[in-house]
């Protein structure tokens, strides 16, 4: 008898029993971001951590308006001003211990600088000096990675083989709204996941992928939803909210330290810059939501709390506003010296060893140097793209 | 001093043992991949592994190859050594991002601070009757990005060798594990001590006089069954094995060419904009008053890599080697 003829008789059997495995809902985050500067909770933040936050974000600030003052007299090749997200920047590099580690994007020098790399090492790879400039096992930061979201399984690679050697270590990963649309986003979070990695993932949405708005990017609720569907709890914060951010990537942090796996945390701010020093912000954006912005400024909703409260005088203003101002005299005046680089650096770290094609290469490169250092050489040093 | 008889063993085994023993030797060494673990590999290279050293070390992965090779970035960066396997070459290509803009250049853009020692195995070519995308010949993708070395054995004691060496590098290495000789079987003895093949240097595995066959990985054995056939035509010809295409060894290749003054360079992949142009100007600008005629190309067609009822037309084969072989008898004008 075919399944046809018994069709009368057909009673359908009951699906083998399945079930969600984890209860979406303490995963999801909350409808709104999460605030406390101008809340109740404000008064339960630790007073210097509050001041901390301030002096980080001026400095920030005006790291920011130097590093972007340097583009305009060639020397930096070419500067993401992360002006407007300082918050984000400087919670990420103040959440962290230092055996933890860092893992920022091309836009996040800021981050570097505030855990404590020098300002000029942090620009290398904007200067045009070098693509890393610093040591990252010294400082527990990661190259500033440009490809999108292409250092988010680096970090999870990190924080996982950290757990494995038994190492009370956690990763911290930055990246942008346009980088979760990228694969190793997904791959990056699925991993973390899975593996119940130490890792942190804060997401700095700042409504655009260079011209692309969020919503011509996802159609995600939020990208903190995001989290659900990997197993992890997504976080919405005000990403312009210093105390907040402080507060939730603390969380994270904790939480991963402890065993309990990845956060997903989407930091909502804005880019008031351009997207780098090249970038016409004017043909895909208006003034009017610039300005709304503006006024929701990371630096001037610490200064009201604290100055509310009577946590910041007007000295205390002109103290942080001048420490600015050193780091930023003592930037401009490094970053005027011309670097010295030394072209057979090209040959020196491409393998361990290098190969013998790259032997030969070397040779031709030192000859060609010495007939340029040559006095009395017909083609003469004056020239430098002379012809054969 | 008792003789030790040799059995004979596949490079598979031989690659397995490699495995283990590296990873009994350093327990930074860590084995990871989809399906490594309690399957074995879907070639059973790492069979065993994960029982032996724990899931820790030997990973089933999730279904992502990009994912593994970033995570083993990351693994490596905090001091591990991983070993991932691609599973089939064209499941490398996922992954490509993660090699060309950080596996290869993590040394060079620290300056040499952050090197990365890991191992991309990656089973490669044709010649088993495979499915699209399961026989891809990748290596000229690879060779062209600085900073990975490129090895390939052709044989069960190369197999062992290279890859322990491949393991020890402090640099990454994409290991390129010929899949049509995962079954082929060598007098090999596991229980003798193996040497440890330094990655750089090619091998002249039969001695001739009349033209050099240049060649690597799974192309080594057709060659050398051409070479005998060649007997016949009254050709004596060298076999060179190429086992690391980067770095690529011009001494062994040119001395050979040099007392041979012909040669033929012999590989699976693709011609135009494959192995075999960089081989043969490498050659032409080493040996060029000793060549008695052009160095010739056989490879692969240029196409997509067939399906596999037609793959025998494809592949390098004895006749078409002895065709070029042939043609070596060159005189100018012709």
């Amino acid at each position: 008898m075919t399944v046809m003829e018994q069709r009368g008789a057909y009673r359908p059997t009951p699906p083998p029993a399945w079930q969600p495995r984890t209860d979406p809902a303490p995963l999801l985050p909350d409808a709104l971001p999460h605030r406390v500067l101008g809340t109740e909770a404000a008064a339960q933040v630790d007073p210097d951590l509050l001041r901390r936050l301030y002096t980080e974000l001026v400095r920030g600030r005006r790291y920011n308006t130097q590093a972007t003052a340097l583009t305009k007299q060639g020397r930096l090749a070419v500067y993401p001003s992360s002006t407007g997200q300082e918050a984000c920047e400087v919670a990420a590099a103040l959440v962290l211990e230092e055996r933890d580690w860092l893992f920022p994007s091309y836009r996040d020098t800021l981050a570097a600088v505030a855990r404590g790399l020098d300002p000029v090492q942090a620009l290398t790879l904007l200067r045009g000096d070098w693509h890393t400039g610093y040591d990252p096992r010294e400082h527990r930061i990661a190259p500033l990675c440009t490809p999108l979201a292409t250092q988010l399984p680096h970090a999870v690679g990190l924080a996982h083989a950290a757990r494995l050697k038994g190492d009370d270590v956690v990763a911290l990963a930055l990246v942008g709204d346009g980088g979760t649309s990228e694969g190793d986003f997904h791959e990056a979070l699925n991993f973390a996941a899975v593996w119940q990695a130490p890792v942190v993932f804060l997401v700095q949405n700042n409504g655009f992928a260079i011209s692309v708005p969020l919503d011509k990017q996802t159609a995600a609720p939020s990208l903190a939803h995001k989290a659900v569907g990997y197993g992890m709890p997504g976080r919405l914060v005000d990403g312009n909210d210093a105390a907040a951010v402080h507060e939730v990537l603390s969380d994270a942090v904790r939480h991963a330290r402890a065993g309990g796996g990845p956060t997903l945390v989407e930091a909502v701010t804005y880019r008031i810059e351009a997207h780098t020093n090249a970038d016409d912000a004017t043909r895909y954006r208006g003034d009017s939501e610039v300005e709304t912005w503006r006024a929701h400024d990371p630096i001037v909703l610490l200064e009201q709390e604290l100055t509310e409260r009577g946590l910041l005088d007007e000295e205390g203003i002109q103290a942080a506003r001048e420490a600015a101002e050193t780091m930023a005299a003592d930037l401009r005046a490094r970053m005027n010296q011309d670097p010295v680089l030394d072209p057979m650096d090209l040959f020196a770290h491409v393998y361990a060893e290098p190969t013998p094609q790259l032997r030969e290469q070397e040779a031709q490169l030192r000859a060609e140097l010495a007939a340029e250092a040559e006095p009395d050489s017909a083609a003469g040093s004056e020239s430098e793209g002379r012809g054969r | 001093m008792t003789t030790v008889a040799l059995k004979p063993a596949t490079m598979a085994q031989a690659l397995t043992r490699a495995l283990r023993d590296a990873m009994a030797a350093d327990p930074s060494v860590h084995v990871m991949g989809e399906d490594v673990g309690t399957l074995g590999g879907v070639f059973r290279v790492t069979d065993g592994l994960a029982k032996e050293f724990g899931e820790d070390r030997c990973t089933d992965t999730p279904l992502a190859e990009a994912g593994i090779l970033g995570t083993a970035v990351g693994m490596a960066m905090y001091g591990l050594r991983p070993v991932v396997e691609m599973q089939f070459d064209a499941f490398a290509y996922p992954a490509f991002e993660q090699l060309i803009s950080h596996v290869a250049r993590m040394r060079n853009r620290t300056r040499g601070a952050m090197p990365l020692p890991l191992t991309i195995r990656v089973p490669y070519g044709g010649g088993i009757g495979g499915v699209e995308h399961h026989s891809d010949s990748s290596e000229a993708y690879y060779m062209a990005t600085p900073g990975l070395h490129v090895v390939t054995p052709a044989t069960v004691a190369d197999a062992y060798g290279l890859l322990r060496a491949s393991i020890a590098s402090d640099d990454p290495v994409v290991f390129l594990e010929p899949k049509r000789l995962y079954w082929s079987k060598d007098s090999w003895n596991p229980d003798e001590p193996q040497s440890v093949e330094p990655i750089g240097r090619a091998v002249v595995r039969r001695p001739g006089r009349s033209a050099t066959l240049i060649t690597y990985g799974p192309s080594v054995p057709v060659c050398l069954e051409a070479a005998e056939a060649a007997r016949a035509e009254g050709w004596d010809l060298e076999v060179v094995d190429l086992r690391s295409l980067v770095p690529f060894d011009d001494e062994t290749v040119a001395a050979s060419v040099r007392r041979t003054g012909r040669a033929v360079v012999v590989h699976e992949s693709g011609g135009y904009g494959g192995p075999g142009g960089e081989i043969a100007a490498r050659v032409s600008e080493r040996c060029f008053h000793h060549l008695e005629a052009p160095v010739l190309r056989v490879a692969g067609f240029d196409i997509p890599y067939p399906p596999p009822m037609l793959e025998r037309h494809h592949l390098p084969g004895v006749d078409r080697i002895l065709d070029a072989v042939a043609r070596l008898q060159w005189e100018a004008g012709n």
